[in-house]
């Protein structure tokens, strides 16, 4: 399945990377472990947002108040329900896929502008309830000190344990996109018209893909949990699900891996800018308006159209 | 039922009132942004921080002047001007060059000067918030058959009207209005027939964008002036514009009022979530309406 899967190359890259990264927190300080830790949940989302906005070329504004719904699914579920915690692991991401069926079934009829605009709508309702219900979801303070056992709560073990479990999620959505679904879905992104024409529920399959694609942010919701401890409303803000666009378009969003770099590179500015200036979100700003201008498939687009012809070329 | 006893006939009327002020500025705001959206295509997001500078700048002329009645009207006149000079900069500098993209890349690009100019109002205001007091005969209440309403509520109820009237007046009956509505249908048309394109659309942008100034220079005095009112005005200028209808300027109209009279009442019936009252009449008119109430342009 692999082999069909990926190339030979991509196959040994990806073990090298994935044994590098298994071994890094024995040389890493803490603090660097907890980066990596949160920058694993925000690659998952990113690639989870580009799964519909890259590969389906649907205006997906509002990714991140599923991201957000999972983790408060989870923090809720940990403090409130007393079952065993990995339960909330599995229950999350569901409940995070439900309100992607609940507000797909309300967009997925209206095209591109609209549909964004409305999923903004719709996205800040959720946000706005989570934000005054005090008594549920305490409000705008959040849900601080979810507790969460040493073996994946400690930075070592949340380092792990986002590892795994974003690899595994980054598996799976690769296979999605390589499979006649996630074709279909490309499909759908060339040409609508022509996919209706030769039988394919073009609403369907897009319902489906933002199904999937909540998941897989409840998933990365979370992670986050996992890492920090703590969730607040700011979570599901519609600023936050600008920024992982901009990580997808930073990264390039006609390649798989594309947003998973945006990510990195976005955290691990934002963490180091921050430490030199309270004046990040300007510096975001400058960089994103260069991107547009300069860079309008990305980083990792740039550079597969640099280098890759040329190696086909060679060959 | 709680609640319903509260409401007295005079209290939902006051309501009323107070909704049909807020929906003033509402319409101010998002008939610019529609403006905008319906002749060049860009979903503006810096469209509230333009809102948020007005505010701020109102304050800074208005207090130059010792917050007196004078410095209040020149503010008032001058804050959404300079508001308009920074969007003709930015239109001529930047995005003239960039009607090409598709939308997703203009909304981003918005939002990238959404984070500058929020990072500018930090650095030149601060971050601590601001409050600013209308001039005297502004102040206070009057009452009108024995309950107490706002005057400078009233005040807003007043202009609402004029810049509707205004704005009806640009649209339909000069020539850059026409000019502007026919753009908005076929663009390369009207650069066929000899106009240039480029400048109707910067005009039409710093128009929209002075509407944005002057809304926040008229919200000044009824709340603090923050960090963070861009985010807020923004979201909600959307919505209008959709249910209204994207570019119709009477669907920013009719949206303004559903927004503001949904909210205001909500905060009769359920003040702890009033704030979602007008979501849920979003919801509910897309539900039925996916592309808004009245015409779209598109």
């Amino acid at each position: 399945m692999f082999k069909a899967l990926f190339s030979k190359k991509t196959t040994i890259v990806g073990i090298i990377l994935l044994a590098a990264l298994l071994l890094l927190p024995q040389f890493l300080p803490r603090f660097y472990i907890y980066l990596f830790a949160m920058i694993f949940a925000i690659c998952l989302l990113a690639t989870s947002l580009n799964m519909v906005l890259g590969f389906g070329g649907m205006y997906q504004f509002h990714h991140a108040v599923f991201y957000g719904f999972g983790a408060y699914a989870f923090a809720l579920f940990v403090t409130k329900s007393g079952l065993p915690l990995w339960m909330g692991y599995v229950i999350a991401p569901f409940c995070a896929a439900l309100l992607g069926l609940v507000l797909g079934l309300i967009t997925v009829r209206l095209t591109q502008l609209y549909f964004g605009m409305l999923q903004i709508s719709l996205g800040s309702l959720v946000w706005a309830i989570t934000y005054r219900w005090y008594s549920f979801t305490g409000g705008d303070d959040g849900i601080h000190g979810i507790p969460i056992p040493d073996l994946i709560g400690s930075s070592t073990g949340a380092y792990y344990f986002n590892l795994i479990v974003t690899a595994a999620c980054l598996l799976l959505m690769y296979m999605i996109v390589n499979s006649p679904f996630g074709r279909t879905f490309q499909g759908i992104r060339d040409n609508p018209e022509r996919c209706e024409a030769v039988g394919v529920n073009v609403q369907r399959q897009k319902l489906v893909g933002l199904v999937i694609a909540a998941f897989f942010a409840g998933v990365a919701g979370t992670l986050f949990v996992t890492v920090e401890g703590s969730v607040f409303p700011d979570l599901m803000f519609w600023t936050l699900s600008l920024e992982i666009l901009i990580m997808c378009l930073l990264g390039g969003w006609f390649i798989f891996m594309g947003p998973a770099l945006g990510a990195i590179i976005i955290i691990t500015l934002r963490t180091f800018v921050g430490i030199y200036t309270e004046y990040w979100t300007l510096i975001l700003g400058i960089v994103l308006m260069l991107l547009i201008f300069f860079l309008p498939e990305g980083v990792l687009g740039l550079f597969l159209k640099k280098i890759v012809p040329a190696e086909k070329k060679e060959g | 039922m709680e609640f319903a006893a509260n409401i007295t006939l005079f209290a939902l009327l006051q309501q009323v009132l107070v909704g049909l002020s807020r929906t003033t500025i509402l319409f101010i705001v998002a008939s610019g942004l529609s403006l905008v959206l319906g002749v060049l295509r860009i979903p503006n997001i810096a469209h509230g921080s333009l809102y948020m500078i007005g505010a701020f700048l109102t304050y800074t002329i208005a207090t130059l002047f010792g917050q007196s009645a004078l410095g209040f009207w020149l503010a008032l006149i001058v804050a959404p001007l300079c508001v308009a000079v920074i969007s003709f900069l930015v239109e001529r500098g930047l995005f003239c060059h960039l009607y090409e993209r598709e939308h997703m890349m203009l909304l981003l690009f918005t939002f990238a000067f959404s984070l500058v100019f929020g990072d500018m109002v930090k650095l030149i205001w601060g971050s601590d918030y601001r409050s600013l007091t209308a001039p005297l005969f502004l102040q206070g209440s009057f009452s009108i058959s024995g309950f107490p309403f706002p005057r400078y509520n009233l005040f807003l109820l007043i202009v609402g009207p004029l810049v509707a009237a205004g704005l009806w007046f640009l649209t339909n009956k000069t020539k850059i209005g026409k000019i502007a509505r026919a753009a908005a249908v076929d663009r390369e048309m009207v650069g066929a027939i000899g106009i240039n394109v480029s400048w109707v659309f910067a005009a039409v942008f710093v128009i929209g964008c002075y509407l944005a100034g002057l809304g926040g220079a008229l919200v000044a005095p009824t709340q603090n002036i923050t960090q963070g009112m861009d985010h807020a005005i923004i979201i909600e200028a959307f919505l209008i514009v959709i249910i209204g209808g994207l570019g119709n300027i009477w669907g920013a109209l009719l949206g303004a009022l559903i927004f503001g009279l949904t909210d205001s009442i909500g905060i009769l019936l359920l003040p702890q979530f009033a704030i979602v009252f007008p979501y849920m009449a979003v919801v509910t008119v897309l539900l039925f309406r996916p592309k808004g109430l009245l015409k779209s342009v598109w």
